[in-house]
């Protein structure tokens, strides 16, 4: 049970202040969550902190402070949980979350948090059975229309502006404009994974794991008070056939699409996910995950980059010789883009001189590492940089003669971030999206189905 | 805004489970908990509460248990971690008499918690993080074959990192040692510097049972020559040298050159105790030590001098050529010039000592030493899970046990203190209950074995109903002279929580009063107070609602000591 909750700005202004059961100190309380959370030792963790009987929890999400206070010893996996919820809700109504649209919607944030909480305990969160009690529209800061979308460029094109969601097409809001219809009929799937993988200095690897998620946005009409809603709107989503579940299942002839474990939304009806890998449900309006699965050690698709550092350390002169050589493993049609390759090196460099095999590339010196920046890589190229670095005052480990091959200790492992639009790791793809009924009868519904994979941590030693 | 479903089911259920009707008949309540299980329109909101709910239920038999441990069993499998670990809470505290029964819970919820220690919600990774260390402390093979998971990347934060390291210090084994300390070298040379040392403390950790890899792995960082490194090394050293006696060798070969590295209080008084202990085996300790001396002046750390004294006499025992001069020296600083008196005693403590001769000095400095085995720094041993099963799932965890406990404490005190100005207003009309008294009824709850609930509310009606369904549980008279002020009783009993249901008025004969308490598990204590006209002595009765002798003897000693105080004001 909560007693406030609150949402902070990144820089600690409170946005929205509200008490449930009016058993504590006021607005300050915002203030001063703030200050202790500035002020918090680094070794302590911010996301439970106490202050005389009343403990602060809070998520960070889009650079806003979400939190609830309570004075109660409750279960904290709930708790961050409906705190996320709290941030998905927030977005589906008011477009995206951030400190503009929270600051522009200030009364649809207080109708949806007296709706969703009362005196502190839930009473739901379904987008569903909120739509019949909120009355207020979403501000948005300048009118969606298809045009804008035309010129984003929904498959992959550019995803520069946010890692999941490829266009800004989705983060608009669920319910916004009751009375314009034609703009409604639209469905997001997207199939996201996040790949962590840590590769030996020897080039063995030795981490691999991705985990996926296949998320829904609807912004179909659905709901108790149109008639629509009484015929029965089912989705049917085909995931790839030789999709396998654990380590003994054998599907097709193919080595297969295999995961390690697999959860579905309570929403997911399951009967023909047996025998034709198919998930049916009756999406409702707003952003859903469908299916979370992990996969670990074990993958059918070569890993997207390598990394072949050569090293050159010459001790007496505190020269330091760095050739990096990265080659993408991915099909030639594919491409990895924002790639940003982070190496700590070890302390006291001072120059930088660099040679890169291409034009559009950045390398630069900053919080004892290097950066280097390459904006896209195609599938199957290879792209090198030699790095050479004044490092004076650097003692060798002892024992050892003037000049030596051997890496200085503090160099390294390098890290690689990257995104990798309509590729999966794990091979899983979406066959076909199907809506059994159409919601308008005339316009039939654009369905957007988006593959993703980013970087989680991909660290290479060295 | 209408309640919806859920919100209907719990309740429901919470009607059933307060319901002293309801709970009287077992198989009421029962039909009640099982129709609510099969609730099929939950939402995971209204699953966790039930479940939090069902943890006051205590099933009557073990076929119950299993029973309802079954209905319950697709709750673990819920895509919403609260709802996980809410169950498996439950399922730990029901199954407490069934250790195997536990443990496969436990290997149940493996998979939900390793997937939400990787989720991309940080502050939710953090939390599953804090109990996979809880569990660990109980089962501590039991993440093992899943240590690549806890491995730290670079972008997470810096709590999540310490929470790792610890996780991977923890679950370490035969098979996975390479890996894991590998790992953990690579995260020594880290850019943040508190995150470098925690990882050398951990290294340090694991040394306990695989000494030989983790020496060699700390030794090669000294050749790092980093200060913040070296220093926490050298810690490590000390910590170590005194748990594994047989790393001394490796250790004192690592040691000389470190001290040109060490700038810090903690650092130079772990190096300083190294070569005072162990400095027969380093051949530059004397003038490692002499160097110190020298920079006496200059040291700004008493803590720093008194290691340094104390290591001096050690070595001059072993190597006295080497060290008289120095010995000398550094006492005669320390009793003529040193300003702090803890240093300078101590130096008086030495020069006296030594005055006594060497002979003496010996045996008192190097009596046997304690046996390490019985250290403090000795791993804490094993915990059964049925130690923290109450506590998953709550915050405790996450904010770890020692913090809670300093965080509960001060709650506590808080919690006493608006009762307070009750008694002062009170005390004001004279010394209502006399100080030693008045401690004794505060300090009885604390105890354990009585803690009596605030503002435990029953009505006349339900008071009047369990009186007549109970059985007096004690009866006994206590002193009472002259007539009985209502309101002073009143407010006498509300401070130690027994609420007044009813009472006579004053000067009625003969007069009485009903009072009610609640302790903390719920036992209700029921009593009447009877005082006859003719009589010089009050009749107590008490009737309590779960037969616990303990508790009673505790609550009657309470209400004893407010009723004898405000009879002996009465005289």
């Amino acid at each position: 049970m909560i007693s406030q909750f609150f949402i902070l700005s990144s820089k600690g202004d409170p946005l929205i202040y509200k008490d449930f059961r009016g058993d504590s100190g006021g607005r300050d309380v915002a203030e001063l969550f703030y200050r202790k959370l500035t002020g918090l030792p680094g070794d302590e963790s911010p996301v439970v902190m106490h202050h005389d009987d009343r403990h602060f929890i809070h998520i960070r999400h889009s650079g806003l402070y979400l939190v609830a206070t309570t004075s109660e010893n409750i279960s904290p996996f709930s708790l961050l949980e409906l705190l996320s919820r709290l941030a998905t809700l927030l977005g589906d109504y008011c477009g995206s979350l951030g400190e503009g649209t929270i600051s522009r919607n200030v009364a649809l944030v207080y109708e949806l948090l007296d709706e969703v909480l009362d005196y502190g305990y839930v009473q739901t969160t379904s987008t569903e059975m909120l739509r019949n009690f909120i009355q207020t529209e979403a501000v948005v800061s300048k009118p969606f229309s298809l045009f804008d979308l035309s010129s984003v460029g929904l498959f992959g094109a550019e995803t520069q502006q946010s890692k999941v969601a490829p266009s800004s097409a989705a983060s608009r809001p669920v319910l916004s404009s009751r009375s314009d219809q034609s703009q409604k009929n639209e469905v997001f799937l997207d199939v996201v994974e996040r790949l962590s993988v840590l590769i030996a200095s020897n080039g063995s690897l030795l981490k691999v794991d991705v985990q996926g998620e296949i998320r829904l946005k609807s912004f179909l009409p659905s709901g108790s008070g149109e008639k629509s809603a009484r015929l029965a709107q089912e989705m049917r989503i085909g995931l790839t056939e030789e999709f396998c579940v654990g380590k003994s299942e054998l599907r097709g002839y193919g080595p297969g699409i295999r995961v390690d474990e697999v959860s579905f939304h309570s929403s997911v009806l399951l009967e023909e996910f047996e025998s034709h890998r198919i998930l049916r449900l009756q999406p409702p309006q707003g952003e859903l995950t469908v299916m979370r699965y992990q996969l670990s050690d074990d993958l059918p698709s070569p890993l997207p980059f390598r990394l072949f550092p050569s090293v050159q350390w010459d001790r007496g002169s505190g020269r330091l010789q760095v050739y990096l050589k990265l080659r993408c493993d991915l099909p030639p049609k594919s491409q990895a883009l924002n790639v940003r390759l982070h190496l700590p090196l070890p302390r006291g460099v001072i120059s930088l001189s660099q040679e890169l095999s291409g034009p559009e590339q950045k390398a630069e010196l900053g919080d004892g590492a290097l950066r280097w920046d390459l904006p896209r890589v195609q599938g199957g190229s290879q792209l090198s940089g030699l790095f050479q670095m004044d490092v004076p005052g650097l003692p060798g480990p002892p024992g050892q003669g003037p000049s030596t091959v051997a890496p200085p200790l503090g160099l390294g492992p390098a890290s690689l971030s990257f995104e990798l639009p309509r590729h999966t790791c794990s091979g899983l793809q979406v066959r076909f999206l199907r809506l059994a009924f159409r919601p308008c009868g005339n316009t039939n519904p654009h369905k957007w189905v988006r593959h993703l994979s980013h970087s989680d941590a991909y660290v290479i030693r060295i | 805004m209408p309640y919806l479903g859920s919100e209907d089911v719990v309740k429901e259920l919470k009607k059933a489970l307060c319901n002293p009707h309801v709970q009287a008949d077992r198989l009421r309540y029962r039909n009640a908990i099982q129709r609510v299980i099969r609730m099929p329109k939950l939402d995971q909101w209204g699953q966790a509460e039930v479940l939090n709910f069902l943890l006051r239920y205590e099933p009557r038999s073990e076929e119950e248990l299993f029973d309802i441990l079954n209905l319950l069993d697709s709750f673990l499998k819920s895509s919403s971690p609260g709802v996980v670990m809410a169950a498996t809470k439950l399922f730990l505290i029901l199954a407490k008499k069934f250790p195997h029964v536990q443990t496969d819970v436990l290997v149940q919820v493996k998979g939900p918690l390793l997937a939400a220690c990787s989720s991309e919600s940080r502050e939710l990774c953090f939390a599953a993080l804090c109990h996979v260390r809880q569990i660990l402390r109980s089962l501590p093979g039991h993440f093992s074959s899943h240590y690549k998971k806890f491995f730290c990347s670079y972008s997470e934060p810096h709590y999540i990192k310490l929470q790792k390291v610890e996780v991977l210090c923890e679950l370490v084994n035969d098979e996975n040692v390479q890996q894991v300390l590998e790992e953990l070298r690579g995260y020594c040379t880290d850019v943040s510097a508190d995150f470098a040392q925690a990882a050398i403390f951990a290294i340090g950790g694991i040394a306990r049972t695989y000494t030989d890899q983790c020496v060699q792995i700390l030794t090669e960082l000294l050749g790092l020559r980093q200060e913040h490194i070296t220093t926490v090394v050298v810690q490590t050293f000390r910590d170590l040298v005194w748990l594994c006696p047989q790393c001394t060798e490796a250790v004192c070969q690592a040691l000389p050159g470190c001290e040109e590295n060490i700038q810090d209080s903690e650092g130079k008084q772990a190096l300083i105790w190294l070569l005072g202990v162990h400095g027969e085996r380093i051949p530059n300790a004397p003038y490692v030590l002499e160097d110190f001396v020298e920079n006496v002046k200059s040291e700004t750390f008493p803590a720093v001098k008194m290691e340094l004294l104390t290591a001096l006499l050690r070595l001059f025992l072993s190597r006295p050529a080497e060290c008289q001069d120095t010995l000398g020296r550094l006492l005669h600083y320390c009793v003529e010039e040193e300003k702090d008196m803890a240093v300078r005693d101590r130096g008086l403590f030495y020069y006296r000592l030594l005055l006594a001769g060497i002979d003496e000095v010996k045996r008192i400095l190097c009596s046997p030493k304690s046996d390490p085995s019985l250290g403090l720094l000795e791993d804490p041993a094993e915990r059964p899970v049925n130690s923290w099963a109450s506590d998953f799932n709550t915050l405790v965890p996450v904010y770890g046990k020692a913090r809670w406990a300093s965080i509960s404490k001060c709650q506590g005190a808080e919690r006493r203190g608006p009762e307070l100005p009750n008694t002062a207003s009170f005390a004001t009309a004279g010394p209502l209950i006399p100080d030693e008294n008045k401690e004794r009824a505060q300090e009885l709850p604390d105890s354990g074995a009585l803690m009596l609930v605030p503002n435990c509310q029953l009505t006349a009606e339900c008071f009047e109903k369990t009186w007549f369904s109970l059985k007096v549980a004690h009866q006994q008279v206590c002193r009472w002279r002259g007539a009985v002020h209502p309101d002073t009783l009143q407010m006498a009993l509300q401070v130690v929580n027994i609420q007044t249901i009813a009472m006579s008025r004053a000067g009625a004969h003969p007069w009485k009063a009903y009072l009610s308490a609640q302790d903390d598990t719920g036992c209700l204590f029921l009593t009447e107070l009877l005082l006859e006209s003719e009589n010089a002595e009050m009749q107590i009765s008490v009737k309590q609602s779960e037969p616990r002798t303990e508790t009673l003897n505790s609550f009657i000693s309470v209400l004893e000591t407010v009723m004898g105080t405000i009879g002996d004001i009465k005289s």
